[in-house]
């Protein structure tokens, strides 16, 4: 590969390692800083994505929008959507153990799998939804990736500020507390319900705004554009290799498994056709080995949550 | 629709559905009502049952139904050494790091059945079945052995859990595992023995399941949910609770495309689960509440 093609290659992979840091972030506020088992992910991602391209792709007819709104709107949509689809899941499911809303998760991303399959008049179904606009997409092609990946990087550092400033705020200690000592915190006069309730919203939002970026980048999405139970899974692995509760560890991990993932698949599509199949099989199996090692190994991650007292004297 | 229609298109279908998921159901309120946790691999595990009973009919020539003892006791072994290699060392660590571990699991199961056996679509027989007549009820012979098949496992786990010494030592575990250690139950034995019940019941709702329908290798990830809905509808820890949950959740779904468009069935499960979470936690017959 000539050196072009191979920096327009890292261009494109830290386009997705962006968004996927997005995923991390996202779920390091549920899980992370609130203890949350969010095992569909793909779901609001799927939510984000989709919310984005109605908003701000062109008139169709036979579909509902095509609203041809400016590419902000459609991303600020995809946020509150996709949070306000994680409301009435938290709203059942956060009053008991995470196991419940580990399933019911499950459930919604199934769920919204089925709709974006299904519903003709909103998503398209299997044509899905085409010619969705794209910031910076007049430029010519390698300016126009230079130019995303920036706005996918300032995306994750806008996100990322927010998130270090929410942990070390009040609102954060308060989080962890409720994490570690549910009976302790509520007897101090914690909300614990309405706490998570936030968090929850809070990372599913910023799911919705990864599946923006994703689907402004892609130009179109289609039902099969992500495998839920394969994305989902891979975000897990980023955390949790990366260090659950500290966001510099999820972006770390986001790289990390990433770039495996890719050469990886790079080096198995180079193998004869019939044995490539199961070697993508096999990627997978120890995708799911990797997490077991990792919580056996090193439950903490590559980079541990802090713990040092920044409280001012 | 006349009433026997009726019965022959929604309720028939739906009981068989509803007693495969019943088998799945009972395993997955064992486990969370005696270990404690939402085993998320439970429907890829029975993905793996089906196809090792499809290999044992392939290798041996023998019919499904020597095939699905041999299938239960693999996955019986499979299970234990799942426990012994993921779970097991996981045991004094919050519970939800053990659920994660399961999705992982999943997710390997599913990879090595995917691997083994391809992505293809298979079935046990070829052929079209008619259905016989049974005072008007239309009923297939698979579907008829299916029925007795789920009843003889039910009422045979009944009688272990009710009158045996070790099937009493596991309801103790899941009434109160402090208390049950102090009475002198093993934990450990009880775990694996758990474990080697739910696996063999895994390979059964599988098979059931590969039989009345077909068999592919994420069959038992849309297994997962009913499976999970029948068990919280039924109460955790009950498998009466598990058998009616199931039932119903079979229904429910056969019944549901007189309202709803053919393609949202599987919702029909989701929808149930988050009913029974806001009105009933405790379920039907008063399980348990993580």
């Amino acid at each position: 590969m000539e050196l072009i093609g191979l920096a327009n290659y890292a261009i494109f992979m830290g386009i997705l390692i962006g968004i996927y840091a997005l995923l991390a972030l996202g779920l390091n506020i549920q899980w992370g800083l609130t203890g949350l088992f969010n095992a569909g992910i793909a779901g609001f991602f799927a939510v984000g994505a989709y919310t984005s391209a109605i908003l701000t792709s062109p008139h169709v007819v036979g579909r509902v929008g095509g609203f041809d709104l400016p590419i902000v709107v459609g991303w600020a949509g995809a946020i509150v959507f996709a949070g306000l689809i994680a409301w009435p899941i938290g709203k059942v499911c956060l009053r008991f153990r995470s196991d419940y809303l580990a399933i019911a998760t499950i459930g919604v991303a199934e769920i919204i799998r089925l709709v974006i399959k299904s519903e003709d008049w909103l998503t398209g179904s299997s044509r899905g939804i085409t010619a969705i606009p794209r910031p910076f997409g007049e430029l010519d092609y390698v300016a126009s990736q230079l130019a995303y990946l920036g706005l996918v990087i300032a995306a994750v550092a806008v996100v990322y500020f927010l998130v270090e400033r929410q942990l070390k705020s009040p609102w954060g200690r308060m989080m962890r507390a409720i994490r570690d000592n549910e009976a302790a915190a509520a007897a101090m006069g914690k909300r614990i319900e309405a706490r998570r309730l936030q968090a929850f919203m809070f990372g599913a939002a910023v799911m919705g705004l990864a599946g923006a970026l994703f689907v402004h980048f892609n130009r179109s999405i289609t039902p099969e554009a992500i495998d839920p139970m394969i994305a989902t899974f891979l975000i897990w692995i980023m955390l949790i290799l990366g260090g659950s509760g500290n966001n510099r560890g999820a972006i770390l991990g986001a790289i990390v498994i990433w770039v495996v993932w890719s050469v990886s698949e790079m080096l198995t599509d180079r193998l004869p056709t019939d044995v490539a199949l199961q070697a993508k099989y096999i990627r997978i199996f120890v995708v799911g080995l990797t997490l077991q090692l990792v919580l056996r190994f090193r439950p903490e991650g590559i980079l541990p949550e802090e713990r040092t007292r920044r409280t001012a004297r | 629709m006349t009433l026997i229609d009726f019965i022959n298109f929604h309720i028939v279908p739906g009981v068989v559905l509803g007693s495969i998921y019943a088998v799945g159901a009972i395993g997955i309120t064992m486990v969370f009502g005696i270990l404690r946790f939402a085993h998320l691999a439970h429907g890829d595990l029975a993905t793996m049952g089906a196809f090792v009973a499809l290999s044992a009919i392939g290798l041996f020539g023998v019919s499904p139904w020597i095939a699905l003892p041999i299938a239960m006791i693999v996955c019986a072994a499979i299970a234990i050494g799942l426990d012994k290699t993921f779970y097991d060392y996981l045991r004094d660590r919050p519970k939800i790091l053990t659920v994660m571990a399961s999705l992982g699991v999943a997710l390997m199961l599913r990879s090595l059945v995917q691997v083994i056996w391809g992505v293809d679509s298979t079935t046990y027989q070829r052929g079209i079945v008619r259905p016989d007549d049974y005072f008007g009820i239309l009923l297939r012979d698979r579907e008829l052995y299916t029925l007795l098949a789920v009843a003889a496992i039910v009422i045979g786990l009944e009688t272990f859990l009710r009158k045996s010494k070790w099937g009493k030592a596991m309801r103790a575990m899941s009434d109160n595992p402090d208390l049950a250690r102090l009475s002198g139950v093993d934990n450990r034995h009880v775990t694996m023995l758990t474990w080697a019940i739910v696996g063999a019941l895994c390979a059964a709702a599988g098979f059931l399941l590969g039989l009345n329908n077909e068999l592919n290798s994420m069959m038992g990830w849309h297994l997962l949910l009913p499976m999970f809905a029948a068990a919280i509808l039924g109460g955790v820890g009950r498998v009466e609770g598990a058998l009616l949950g199931g039932l119903i959740v079979g229904i429910a779904e056969e019944l549901s495309v007189l309202i709803l468009p053919g393609q949202y069935k599987a919702a029909t499960a989701f929808v149930i689960l988050l009913l029974i979470l806001l009105v009933r936690p405790r379920g039907l017959l008063n399980g348990k509440v993580l």
